[in-house]
């Protein structure tokens, strides 16, 4: 039976995946900041197949709490066999730019905190020399942009993480799946317009991702267009990109 | 923090109507209060997966609250077969749920589907949907156990035969109007098992209808004809009757409910694509690969209840301008002259239907105030929007139903005036003194309109 950790376990995008690995009868154990939310979903995992599904609070960017709650996780799981680290928040470009502050806090969720909390599970995993790590990064890490580069550093940096840590557990048999969703029709998203082709389904998103962790994939773009549209956004010179809007 | 955002690509799912909406989408029940706090001057409405075909579930320039994030199942007790689950879960979850070893596989069914399974429980309760086990089982009102109602006051009522029995009543078949549906609890059907013994075969005329759905009544708990809607004289109504019941085929293996579809239209086809011509051809074609004799299969439930999930967005077919469906009902004795009468007017109009459904519907009430059916005879149609011209046929097509003391179902309507509604529904004023002041939608001002 599979034990999977799930950080920022109310995001859209993780519930989905927590609802396929609920329907092969996982065992769950689920980490976010509202009780009563996780509670919601608990309950539903169980519904859905999950064999139990426990929950702690936590606010993520409180790095002192990590070790408890990889502590925490390992006791619920017997063994933390799949994580995901879901959690994130697509801040305000504009007011980190006006408020250094709040630019800190925007690296330090997306970021600083994701890495302390990898760390500590790598150290968790290793002696079982098994287990599957995925990460959503996202493909505003693929290139800064005016618009979004906070938000978008913070990812890159949690993705060079992510595929460094992968490099350091491949001789302990544990792979790291770098995730970069598009535009995903998710709560985070709610003040951006939507429709049209490049918009994808949370539900998309997690089959995605379940199937890449399972694999051991490397990076995976989600859905897979996304890693062509990148790919020219990459390769556009610099000369041409200062004047877009992008 | 939630808030509404305009949104023009909320379509019903004939996709005639193009509205610009205020939506917001709640993810967890504890946002609720917050949207309704933040509606402003706007009217709400709750909605779920638009598989309405017209404007009861759309509120033009208004706030629509899409409740599909909210599909959180609360509790499901194998032993009894009671769902408890929020009102944005879909019937095709609930079926996967139910096919879990863990839950008994094959022991529990809904106790009433309508012909798609992509519907959400809200929406389901609604319309009060009814499926081809009307003559037994009722409507999907019949079933439910209570649910909870939030109304714009901020106030949730538990809603349960004996608890706020009048809303429980306004609210089943109430298109929205009453409050938003946050949960349910429904009780399942326990079968024997994932298997359907199904039955399959053609028939001549409108008598040999009548006469195959009375003999069908006792064994048979699933009964629907799709007819031949161009067939007119000697040959008026004939179709392929479809019947089945849950089968104990022990020796089977469980079916898996497929969720997603198999095969999707990613664009509108051309408007042209589907005219009478050739749906003349795959009428007299479906009627001709059709056997006399029933043939009995043992087949899964999907095929055999959700034929057209297979092809996703099938509504496409109809091209950019849309389609109507016209689903009504006409009640006994007399329900047969109507039905003629409306395949007469079809036939010689030349305006053919590509699925015309027919049905008999049975005397176990709902308890929904505005439920739909009645004792008597449904006939469900599909016409492409050609404007004028049909509209003007399905005018005619009210005169015929209203005459006979029919109605038109609200789920598949976007055009009927206000005196069809009022005429078909007469207790609509006593329901309109149950619906919560600060919801409204498309289809209700429509209908009401000059009723002050
Ligand atoms: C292929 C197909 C086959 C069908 N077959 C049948 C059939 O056999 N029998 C039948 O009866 N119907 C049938 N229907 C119609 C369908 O079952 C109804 O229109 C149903 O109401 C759709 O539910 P929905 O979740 O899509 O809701 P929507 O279409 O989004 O909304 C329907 C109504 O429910 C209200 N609503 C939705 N959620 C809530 C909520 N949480 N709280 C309060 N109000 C809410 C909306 O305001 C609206 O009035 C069919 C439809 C299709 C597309
Ligand atoms: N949606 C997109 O278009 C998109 C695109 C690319 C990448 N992504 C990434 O996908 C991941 C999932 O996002 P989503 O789209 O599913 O959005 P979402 O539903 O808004 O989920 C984000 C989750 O992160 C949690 N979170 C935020 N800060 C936290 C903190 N300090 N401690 C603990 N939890 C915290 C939130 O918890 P609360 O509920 O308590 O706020 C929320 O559950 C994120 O990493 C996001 O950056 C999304």
């Amino acid at each position: 039976m599979t034990g999977i950790a799930i950080f920022g376990a109310a995001s859209a995008i993780a519930q989905d995946v927590a609802r396929l690995y609920a329907a092969e009868g996982a065992t769950c154990f689920l980490v976010g900041r509202n009780g009563a939310r996780l509670d919601t979903i608990a309950s539903d995992l169980k519904a859905r197949g999950a064999a139990a599904a426990t929950t702690a609070v936590a606010d993520l960017t409180d790095t002192t709490q990590h070790a408890a709650l990889v502590a925490q996780a390992k006791a619920a799981l017997g063994t933390v066999d799949r994580v995901l680290v879901a959690y994130g928040t697509l801040g305000d470009q504009r007011a980190g730019e006006a408020d250094t502050t709040v630019m800190v806090r925007e690296l330090t969720v997306n970021f600083v905190s994701a890495a302390s909390l990898l760390n500590l599970l790598a150290e968790a995993m290793i002696p079982q020399k098994a287990g599957k790590i995925a990460v959503i990064g996202s493909v505003a890490g693929d290139r800064g942009r005016q618009s979004n580069y906070i938000y978008g550093s913070a990812k890159a940096g949690l993705g060079a993480f992510a595929l460094g840590l992968r490099h350091r557990l491949a001789k302990d048999g544990i792979s790291v799946t770098l995730v970069k969703p598009g535009f995903v029709d998710t709560p985070m998203t709610a003040d951006i317009p939507k429709g049209g082709p490049l918009w994808a389904t949370p539900a998309q998103v997690a089959g995605d991702i379940r199937a890449a962790m399972e694999r051991g994939a490397a990076v995976l773009y989600t859905p897979w267009f996304w890693r062509w549209i990148m790919l020219i956004i990459r390769s556009v010179p610099d000369v041409v990109f200062r004047r877009t809007r992008l | 923090m939630q808030s509404f955002h305009p949104r023009q690509d909320y379509l019903a799912w004939g996709r005639v109507h193009r509205f610009t909406h205020h939506v917001a989408r709640p993810a967890f029940a504890d946002e609720l209060p917050g949207v309704l706090a933040a509606r402003g001057t706007m009217s709400l409405l709750g909605s779920g997966a638009r598989r309405s075909y017209g404007d009861s579930g759309l509120n033009a320039d208004n706030a629509l609250i899409d409740m599909r994030g909210l599909d959180h199942v609360i509790a499901f007790d194998a032993a009894t077969g009671v769902l408890d689950a929020e009102a944005g879960v879909i019937l095709a979850d609930i079926l996967h749920l139910l096919a879990r070893p863990a839950n008994g596989a094959g022991t529990w069914f809904l106790p009433v589907t309508p012909g798609t399974k992509f519907v959400s429980l809200g929406g389901a309760i609604a319309s009060d949907v009814h499926g081809k086990n009307h003559h037994g089982a009722g409507c999907i009102g019949n079933h439910l156990l209570s649910f909870r109602l939030l109304r714009s006051d901020g106030a949730t009522v538990t809603c349960s035969p004996d608890e706020n029995a009048d809303l429980f009543k306004a609210t089943i078949g109430g298109l929205g109007l009453t409050g938003l549906i946050v949960s349910v609890r429904v009780a399942l059907k326990r079968v024997p098992g994932p298997w359907l013994e199904h039955e399959e075969f053609r028939y001549g005329d409108l008598n040999s209808f009548y006469r195959l759905a009375e003999e069908s009544l006792a064994d048979w708990e699933y009964t629907v004809a799709w007819i031949d809607c161009l067939a007119s004289g000697a040959e008026l109504g004939r179709g392929i009757f479809a019947r089945s019941r849950h089968a104990d085929a022990s020796t089977a293996k469980p079916a898996v409910a497929a969720v997603a579809p198999r095969i999707a239209l990613p664009v509108d086809l051309p408007s042209f694509a589907l005219n009478s011509a050739t749906v003349k051809a795959y009428n007299n074609w479906r009627w001709r690969s059709r056997s006399d004799e029933p043939v009995r299969h043992i087949v899964p439930f999907e095929p055999a209840f959700y034929p057209l999930d297979a092809i996703g967005q099938w509504n496409r077919l109809y091209g950019s301008r849309g389609f109507f469906q016209y689903q009504f009902v006409v009640p006994s004795p007399h329900d047969k002259d109507a039905i003629r009468a409306v395949l007469t007017e079809i036939s010689r109009a030349g305006m053919g239907s590509f699925l015309a459904v027919l049905k008999t519907f049975g005397d176990r009430p709902s308890p929904g105030m505005m439920s739909f059916p009645m004792p008597g005879t449904t006939l469900a149609l599909d016409f492409p929007n050609t404007g004028a011209r049909t509209h003007a046929l399905l005018d005619r097509l009210d005169d015929i139903v209203i005459g006979a003391g029919g109605r038109i179902y609200a789920a598949k309507d976007g055009r009927m005036s206000a005196k069809a509604f009022q005429q078909g529904y007469p207790m609509w004023q006593s329901f309109a003194r149950q619906v919560d002041p600060h919801f409204s939608s498309s289809f209700w001002r429509r209908v009401t309109e000059g009723a002050g």
